[in-house]
């Protein structure tokens, strides 16, 4: 089952924490329930991201590595 | 408005923070705070608050900055003795932090001027050093229904209080007049440890940004009590007066008056 995500944002050369913030003002734009995509290509990102996210109250759907460099998460906004 | 690429790198360890986020620094860039007072609490407060992007803030200081104030009162440096202190305060916060706009207020508050000078901002800070301005400060805030977070230092200890008119007590629910002239000593009789008003001040804008921010427990009903020499902090009740004379249901008083008579200026 694919999922359609709500917005995408392409964060390619940022590292930590810069990733998180761009991440984090990306989802508020969304609605509670929407997805949000993000492409990366800093692998500690890749844990930390979903990581801050569910602590934060959102719900991490799908980490994936989708090339040699990129990573690409789904993240569904939570009601908090 | 949507935040810059600078703001969003100045502000990054804010948003980061659940209870900030983008949407809380776009609060605290919208917001408007009074500053009363550049001195020694004054200028602690205020260099968070512009540091914090504190969209608009006023300092209300009359008095011009002395070579026994770079003791504590960090903001003014020995370039700026003999300048406004709410001009000197005004330099060094727009260089910390050009998105804060400072508005430099060189009054004395009265009876006249304070609910001007109040009407237009969010939050007041009291960082005076005298009764007479505590209680016109005071009663300015109830009468036009403005959150007001206060602190005081006096050698070794500290004091801070959030009042929220109509939802809290008010500083004459704690002690309904001022003290007679000479009872309490002042910090220019008794001395203060310069420090203390860095301690206090940064405990008056942590409560600013949390009114602000509609986040956490301010010191509604309460005051903050610091002792530096035993490092200890206390918290007591502050119980709203159901017959204050400026609060209550049916004020005594209800207009503002001016209490300086007998009081030395510091």
């Amino acid at each position: 089952m694919s999922i359609e995500p709500n917005k995408s944002i392409d964060i390619k050369g940022l590292v930590c924490p810069m990733t998180f913030v761009r991440a984090k003002l990306a989802i508020e734009t969304i609605q509670p329930g929407e997805v949000l995509e993000v492409i990366l290509d800093y692998e500690e990102a890749s844990r930390s991201v979903p990581r801050s996210m569910e602590e934060q109250g959102h719900e991490p759907l799908l980490v994936e590595k989708i090339n040699d460099t990129d990573w690409r998460l789904l993240i569904r906004k939570g009601s908090a | 408005m949507e935040l810059t690429d600078e703001q969003v790198e100045r502000y990054s360890r804010h948003i980061i923070l659940k209870e900030v986020g983008g949407e809380g620094q776009q609060k605290l860039l919208g917001a408007k705070v009074c500053v009363v007072g550049a001195g020694g609490l004054g200028c602690p407060v205020g260099y968070y608050l512009a540091a914090a992007g504190i969209g608009t803030l006023a300092m209300v200081d009359n008095d011009d900055v002395e070579l026994s104030n770079l003791q504590r009162q960090i903001a003014h440096s020995t370039a700026t003795l003999g300048v406004n202190k709410a001009e000197s305060a005004r330099s060094t916060f727009e260089a910390l932090n050009p998105d804060c706009k400072v508005v430099t207020i060189r009054e004395r508050l009265n009876k006249d001027n304070v609910l001007d000078i109040f009407r237009d901002y969010d939050v007041i800070v009291d960082g005076t050093d005298n009764f007479p301005t505590r209680y016109l400060i005071n009663d300015a805030c109830v009468m036009l229904k403005k959150p007001l977070v206060s602190g005081a230092i006096l050698r070794f200890e500290g004091q801070v209080t959030t009042i929220v008119p109509g939802e809290g007590h008010c500083y004459r629910c704690l002690f309904e007049e001022p003290p007679p002239p000479g009872l309490v000593p002042s910090c220019s009789e008794a001395g203060v440890l310069g420090v203390m008003a860095g301690t206090i001040g940064a405990l008056q804008a942590t409560e600013v940004l949390k009114l602000i921010l509609g986040q956490g427990k301010v010191l509604r009903n309460e005051l903050v009590i610091y002792d530096a020499l035993g490092m200890s902090f206390r918290k007591v009740k502050v119980p709203r007066n159901p017959q204050c004379p400026v609060c209550s249901d049916n004020p005594t008083i209800t207009e503002l008056a001016d209490y300086d008579q007998g009081y030395c200026s510091l």
